[in-house]
């Protein structure tokens, strides 16, 4: 459209027509109204159709009566608007059913009792018993992990922003890269290896190194582009005082990007506590408490649940269990965010004035 | 305290491309000397490898020699930390580190560098502070961030970062190209306190600022876009704002340049 018809239809002005600012809402429960209307009518059983009919219909609805009212330009703004929502609500609608599932199902067993017992004179087809043991599990092998992970993770990432160079460097970037991709199963076969040829009994710690290999390169990535996001500026600045390069890294670069690296290590923890796999293999599971990662096998939290689903014959009480396991799982995970939040936020570089 | 320098047959380089060639001057302590030239033409190259932040640049690398008094800064065995301990230096962009509060700004240098003693860090703050101008209008904030203050204040308080672990030479790379008049006259004022102490160093792409400050003016040019940069010449300033020697000087400052 050229700028000759736009003037031919408003001459001297510059304000245009303007659809109501609840336009967008009515349109929207309109095209709901209808597109529930065909669903019963057309006698469509899936919520999921009805909803995506009623997508499909906002979206044309919006462009037709923006075009009609507003002009083209207009229309084709809303409409990109309205595909930004539209794609908003698609990704929330499994999240949210995904949380309230887990939530609806899990509170039901989830109580002091559950979280502070283990399953060890439980038979999983009875109700009963706990997580108390895989908690402690998944706590020792998550934390075992980290404490491995997390330092060699950082120390690559500052030589890869700071000191890296050349082959040695392009040749760590390029591992990290491949080690982003490994399969959880097979980090816990690389561990299952090395267990068989020491001829050794499955223990925590086992479980704890292959989650480690999984972590590393996470937190690699992200601690790279947190410390290449501390402007360069502050370095010189340090250098210049006569600062030397590792006081530099340690009391400038790495204060400055904390917070970013926290929440990345934080992510990566959230990444490694869902691992089942790997656990599995090396881990075993266990009935019982066991409180040393070092010796003998443990439970953890993914492993439970995927051991109450899987071989309880379908018992309820096990099902329960495992909601409920899940639902703890999640939270933890959720706690852990919140906290490298926190930290991001208390630890983040200060304006105030 | 102040100390001389001495440079000669300074080549600059950025991997292969040579960005300044052969350069020779001498900077007399308790003096300001001020670096004027068009953009590209290597003068904060130059001043960077005075105090070695030249090879901090992926590679920076440098040939020729700098003498600090008798000292050469290029000589074998010679610490760049050391270095740059007693050449300082402010930067184009005020850039106070962000996590430290004013004190701990001021206080970086000494601290970093591993001096901890609580009673000296305050006389250092605040002896540093009223150096650069700047101890009335922050004194009841010390322990706020130093990012909270205005560009005009955080630049001075990179000057009295730089001037607290008592330099001998202070660089200053465009100080006061971010900074608007008054700020830039704050500054140009201090820059005639710190004379008295150290020698100073200025680039600067403003041709009054260099005729206000200094007492010594270099000209730097090129000859062409991917040629190097060459030292023109270095007088004293009311010489090459008067009557310099060389053409190309006069018509750049008079604005017939190019």
């Amino acid at each position: 459209m050229s700028n000759a018809t736009i003037a031919d239809k408003r001459p001297g002005a510059l304000h245009g027509a303007r659809l109501p600012k609840w336009s967008p809402w009515a349109i929207a429960a309109g095209s709901l109204l209808v597109a529930v209307g065909i669903g019963a009518g057309a006698g469509l059983d899936s919520k999921v159709q009805w909803g995506l009919i009623a997508a499909l219909l906002f979206l044309f609805a919006t462009y037709g009566i923006a075009a009609y009212v507003e002009g083209r330009r207009q229309a084709k703004d809303r409409i990109a608007t309205g595909l930004v929502w539209v794609a908003f609500l698609v990704a929330l609608v499994p999240l949210v059913s995904l949380v309230w599932t887990t939530i609806s199902r899990g509170v039901k067993v989830l109580d002091v009792y559950f979280l502070t017992h283990s399953m060890g004179v439980v038979p999983d087809s009875q109700p009963g018993g706990g997580i108390y043991h895989a908690i402690i599990g998944s706590l020792e092998q998550v934390g075992l992990a980290t404490i491995i992970a997390a330092p060699v993770g950082i120390l690559t990432a500052v030589y890869l922003v700071e000191y890296g160079r050349g082959k040695l460097a392009r040749a760590v970037t390029f591992f990290v890269d491949v080690m982003t991709g490994i399969p959880s199963i097979v980090a816990g076969l690389f561990i299952l290896s090395l267990m068989l040829i020491f001829d050794m009994e499955p223990f925590g710690f086992a479980g704890s190194m292959a989650l480690a290999i999984l972590m590393m390169p996470v937190v690699v990535r992200s601690t790279e582009e947190m410390l290449k996001l501390v402007p360069n500026e502050l370095r010189e600045a340090s250098l210049a005082l006569g600062v030397p390069k590792w006081r530099t890294i340690l009391k400038v670069v790495l204060p400055t990007s904390i917070g970013g690296i926290t929440t990345g290590v934080m992510l990566a923890v959230a990444r490694i506590a869902g691992e089942t796999a790997p656990v599995l293999l090396l881990v075993f599971g266990n009935r019982f408490i066991n409180n040393n990662p070092f010796e003998g096998a443990q439970q953890s939290l993914p492993l439970y649940i995927y051991q109450q689903y899987a071989q309880s014959a379908g018992a309820n009480a096990a099902y329960d269990r495992a909601w409920a396991a899940s639902l703890t799982l999640i939270a933890f995970v959720m706690i852990l965010n919140l906290v490298a939040r926190g930290i991001a936020r208390w630890k983040a570089p200060k304006s105030g004035r | 305290m102040a100390k001389r320098i001495d440079v000669s047959g300074l080549s600059a380089y950025y991997g292969s491309f040579r960005a300044i060639e052969d350069i020779s001057m001498t900077i007399e302590p308790r003096t300001v000397t001020a670096f004027i030239g068009p953009s590209g033409c290597g003068k904060s190259t130059f001043l960077r490898t005075l105090n070695r932040m030249h090879e901090v640049t992926s590679g920076g690398r440098v040939e020729g020699k700098v003498m600090l008094d008798d000292e050469n800064l290029y000589g074998a065995g010679v610490d760049p930390v050391a270095v740059r301990r007693e050449i300082g230096m402010v930067f184009q962009r005020p850039n106070p580190f962000p996590t430290m509060s004013v004190y701990e700004n001021v206080v970086a240098g000494l601290k970093l560098n591993g001096k901890f003693k609580k009673s000296e860090l305050d006389d250092t703050v605040e002896k540093s502070l009223k150096g650069a101008n700047l101890w009335n209008e922050v004194k009841d904030r010390l322990n706020k961030p130093g990012s909270g203050l205005s560009g005009g204040q955080q630049q001075r308080l990179c000057i009295a970062r730089a001037i607290a672990v008592e330099p001998k030479v202070l660089l200053m790379d465009e100080p006061c190209s971010a900074l608007d008049p008054i700020s830039t006259l704050a500054i140009e004022d201090l820059i005639g306190e710190l004379k008295e102490r150290f020698t100073i160093v200025i680039v600067t792409h403003n041709m009054q600022q260099a005729a206000r400050v200094s007492d010594r003016t270099a000209f730097f040019n090129l000859a062409a876009v991917g040629q190097p940069g060459k030292l023109i010449e270095i007088d004293d300033t009311e010489r090459i704002f008067s009557n310099p020697s060389v053409q190309a000087t006069e018509d750049y400052i008079s604005g017939r340049f190019g």
